[in-house]
């Protein structure tokens, strides 16, 4: 059964350095407040699992957390380049990074795998790419009954995984909707598990398209209000935009008073 | 690059390139669609002459209609608007790997003359690149499994270069027998639409080869952003210059793009 505890509690007990650490969210439901607090709490050389290591990760990667990122990409989606995540590659700035560089296909099947606690994952895919010469986890494999040769990646089984989701019930019982990603997938696949809520609610009440995970397979839950900030939550609150932000912050103020009154208020309505 | 003007007539050859890679897409299409022009270019073609073409995005979003671009593939309206939203491992194993995607829909910050595509590294090595780009996502399962590939990327000596620094997703590999051998079963990038013209691959030795050149554009010009000698069809073509409707149409939908 899940515990629910606080965010500090959670990090605190779950995540130790060196842990292989994977914080999911498929350009959704990322835990940004959960990443936060792991750099508050200095962790350092932390193995970081992430299909798309999008700010979250370039804030860890930037405050030396990291020691190594497996990742299949590495970009702002939408937005543009992750600079911590270029300078640590470009010029092994704060420290040094290796890196475990994946296709989405392959790193999929490697969390399927992973959550199917076989040794590894099977699909139609790296062949010909580059990939394959620097990542040591990914091979062929023959299949048995047609001879027909497959990739084989290693599967994820992260120490930790690590995800955001709308709400969960008083007995830890998770429930998200919208972009699913591979959140299932990390939470069964990793040996502890943390997922941040928007809120607890006395009961997860059906919602199109939702997932819940069973209180059984989490290690423990932590509210977060508006814990994916600044990007969004399907039926919660939206990525923050850059006119819209100028337009409220800054052609809707007078002055710089202004400018700072409505940041503050922006700030107070979250937590 | 030239701001496009308010007259529908006059267009800048970024519309150009849209609009070609736009009308490539048909009703009923299984699109896997990359962000970026790629989006851009799909959704054009829903909102104009194939209001049934299937948009696939790899978040999971299926059968997608936003009626307005997606800020990235994370883009919430995808999922309110999508006929099924699946998980990532679903959308790559069940509805791309089965292939039962008709084109996959890419672009590139390096192509070579056999249309592989670099989205990886520029320059230097693999863990000391002069330029890190942000990599693979879903790019080379979709070069490779879907039934054909259609990639938009502006024409120059930096994106068409001879060989690309890194090979992230396969077109035809180092020439005839490379997509059998290495048993993709998708027919590969058929299509390389640029702001420039349209090339294919040559039938016999599966190198690009211009068969379009683009209104007002000169052959010399194609060849000098081009960082191979450039075969050219022998009967190249012009392509049709976008049409009011097709103008007007995008300029809306980018107007919709709530990044900036």
């Amino acid at each position: 059964m899940a515990t629910i505890v606080s965010l500090e509690e959670a990090v605190r007990e779950l995540i130790h350095d060196g842990d292989v650490v994977a914080l999911e969210g498929f350009t959704h439901l990322i835990p940004h407040a959960a990443g936060h607090e792991i750099v508050r709490q200095q962790r350092r050389d932390l193995v970081l699992v992430r299909m798309t290591p999008d700010i979250v990760y370039d804030q860890l990667i930037g405050m030396g957390c990291a020691r190594r990122l497996v990742f299949s990409w590495g970009g702002n989606p939408g937005v543009g380049s992750l600079h911590r995540f270029r300078d640590a590659i470009e010029h092994d700035w704060p420290v040094p990074l290796d890196l475990e560089e994946h296709s989405h296909a392959g790193m999929a099947a490697a969390y399927a795998a992973g959550a199917a606690n076989l040794p590894f994952g099977v699909l139609r895919g790296y062949a010909g790419s580059d990939l394959v010469r620097h990542t040591s986890s990914v091979t062929t494999i023959s299949c048995p009954f047609t001879g027909e040769e497959l990739a084989a990646v290693r599967a994820m089984r992260p120490d930790v995984g690590v995800i955001h989701a709308q709400r969960a019930d008083r007995d830890g019982n998770v429930q998200y909707w919208g972009i699913p990603g591979v959140h299932k997938e990390v939470i069964m696949a990793s040996q502890r598990s943390l997922v941040t809520v928007e809120e607890v609610v006395p009961e997860l009440l059906p919602q199109p398209g939702a997932v819940v995970l069973p209180s059984w397979v989490i290690t423990a839950v932590a509210v977060a209000p508006h814990g994916a900030h600044p990007s969004y939550v399907h039926g919660y609150y939206d990525r923050d935009a850059f006119r819209a932000w100028m337009t409220r912050h800054v052609t809707s103020t007078t002055d710089i008073g202004g400018y700072h009154r409505s940041v503050a208020a922006d700030a107070a309505g979250r937590t | 690059m030239t701001r496009p003007s308010a007259d529908p007539l006059s267009y800048t050859a970024e519309e150009m390139m849209t609009v070609a890679a736009a009308r490539y897409l048909r009703d009923g299409t299984v699109c896997f669609v990359g962000i970026g022009r790629p989006s851009l270019a799909a959704n054009l073609a829903r909102a104009t002459h194939a209001r049934a073409v299937v948009l696939v995005y790899e978040s999971g979003t299926l059968g997608a209609k936003p009626d307005r671009l997606p800020l990235s593939i994370g883009d919430g309206i995808l999922a309110d608007t999508a006929d099924a939203v699946v998980s990532v491992p679903e959308v790559f194993s069940y509805w791309l790997q089965s292939g039962r995607v008709d084109v996959g829909f890419l672009s590139a910050a390096q192509i070579d003359r056999f249309g592989n595509i670099n989205t990886t590294i520029v320059g230097g090595e693999y863990r000391h690149p002069r330029v890190r780009l942000p990599g693979a996502g879903g790019a080379p399962e979709i070069a490779a499994l879907s039934k054909e590939v259609i990639v938009i990327v502006h024409q120059s000596l930096r994106t068409f270069v001879d060989k690309v620094d890194f090979v992230t997703s396969v077109g035809y590999g180092d020439g005839p027998g490379t997509r059998e051998r290495l048993g993709l079963p998708g027919a590969g990038p058929r299509l390389v639409i640029t702001d420039l013209g349209v090339l294919s691959p040559d039938a016999v030795s599966c190198e690009l080869t211009l068969t379009h050149i683009h209104p007002g554009v000169d052959v010399s010009q194609v060849r000098a952003a081009t960082g191979w000698p450039l075969s050219v069809a022998e009967n190249l073509e012009v392509s049709a210059p976008p049409t009011t409707h097709e103008i007007e149409v995008l300029r809306r939908l980018e107007a919709t793009l709530v990044t900036r």
